[in-house]
């Protein structure tokens, strides 16, 4: 029983790290793995859109991002502030 | 004023843990509950991130903090798992020096009003980058196997360690610890290898933990999960959370593994292969 269930784990995590090196290489050699330039216009521009309405902390503003396969997304978490309580 | 404490780990030699090391040290702190900060300082060959499972959600690193594009809060990935646990990735960069003592002084001096614990993970060699991770330490561990090459290269390290740190340079004596790590159980028994008191002899550093060679490590990194957080009940999990026990000061005795299996179990072992 330990050696069956031995080579199922390594059979199925060595395959759990050729998707995960497959997803970062591609990315890497796509661009060299630096987005961040990019990155960091594209979070100014959104900040600077949403700060027209509301006021926003430079603080409570969460960047995530998420490759799978081809595609990359990402994500911006902006805390508006306490709406006043009345 | 902080409380923090800024770690280095470290070995000159590459490919002996590092990395594997200030993984799960760093998450066996955040299972204590502390706030712990994982720094890669591998600048163009990062790999913590890989160890973590944190690859795919890198946006910013460290040279993009000490280059002003993003803020240390921006660069900091937060472990899926523990949410006191955070890594600063290192850059992919080709640029040697993207790194700057000032900017590396100032992200530490920055990381140590959040964190509990920093753990900055060194690369090889005794070039730039790692002289820079161990700069602001206040403790070290140095990451040895039992074998010749790997506990030279440690000598020299720790030559570093009293020179060309901040501690060293204020005249105080930077706290070293020994991790010997790839122990081979069965050559241990032989003879063949260095004995953990041997290698505690030469370098005359204190030993805070032995983690023997083994799957579980090539397992945890895989699907990307440090090795104390993959399977706790592994040996080298166990061996890391000792050795984190005596960084936090417990005075615990350092369990040196053996080969628990017996004559049946070998053989068994033996025809399966």
């Amino acid at each position: 029983m330990n050696i069956l269930s031995l080579f199922g784990k390594r059979g199925e995590s060595a395959s759990v790290a050729k998707n995960r090196l497959q997803i970062l290489l591609a990315h890497e050699r796509a661009d060299d793995g630096s987005d961040a330039v990019l990155i960091s216009s594209l979070r100014e521009d959104i900040l600077a859109v949403v700060a027209k309405r509301v006021e926003i902390d430079p603080d409570s503003v969460r960047l995530e991002m998420d490759r799978s396969g081809d595609v990359t997304t990402l994500g911006i978490d902006i805390e508006l502030p306490a709406a006043k309580a009345s | 004023m902080s409380n923090a404490t800024v770690v280095v780990v470290t070995s000159g030699k590459g490919g002996v843990g590092k990395t594997t090391t200030t993984a799960a040290i760093a998450s066996a702190l955040a299972k204590e509950g502390y706030q712990v900060c994982a720094i890669d300082f591998d600048v163009g060959l990062r790999n913590l991130d890989l160890i973590m499972g944190a690859e795919r959600r890198v946006v910013f690193d460290l040279v993009n903090v000490v280059r002003g594009e993003a803020s240390i809060k921006q660069a900091l990935v937060r472990d899926k798992k523990l949410n006191n646990l955070y890594l600063l990735p290192a850059s992919q960069t080709r640029d040697k020096d993207a790194l700057t003592e000032e900017g590396v002084e100032k992200v530490i001096g920055e990381l140590r009003m959040y964190f509990d614990w920093i753990v900055c993970d060194s690369p090889a060699g005794i070039e730039r980058g790692a002289t820079l991770a161990m700069r602001h330490a206040d403790e070290a561990i140095i990451v040895s196997n039992p074998e010749v090459s790997s506990v030279r290269d440690c000598d020299r390290i720790i030559g570093l360690l009293d020179a060309k740190t901040k501690v060293a340079e204020e005249g105080g004596r930077m706290p070293k610890h020994l991790m010997i790590t790839r122990y081979d159980t069965d050559r241990a028994k032989t003879g063949d290898m260095l004995a953990t008191d041997d290698v505690v002899d030469i370098l005359s550093v204190p030993l805070i933990g032995v983690v023997p060679e083994s799957k579980d490590v090539l397992k945890a990194s895989n699907v990307g999960l440090p090795v104390t957080l993959s399977d706790e009940g592994s040996a080298p999990a166990k061996a890391y959370m000792e050795a984190t026990r005596r960084l936090l000061g417990e005075n615990i005795p350092v369990t040196i593994p053996e080969e628990k299996k017996s004559l049946f179990g070998k053989l068994f072992k033996g025809r399966a292969a």
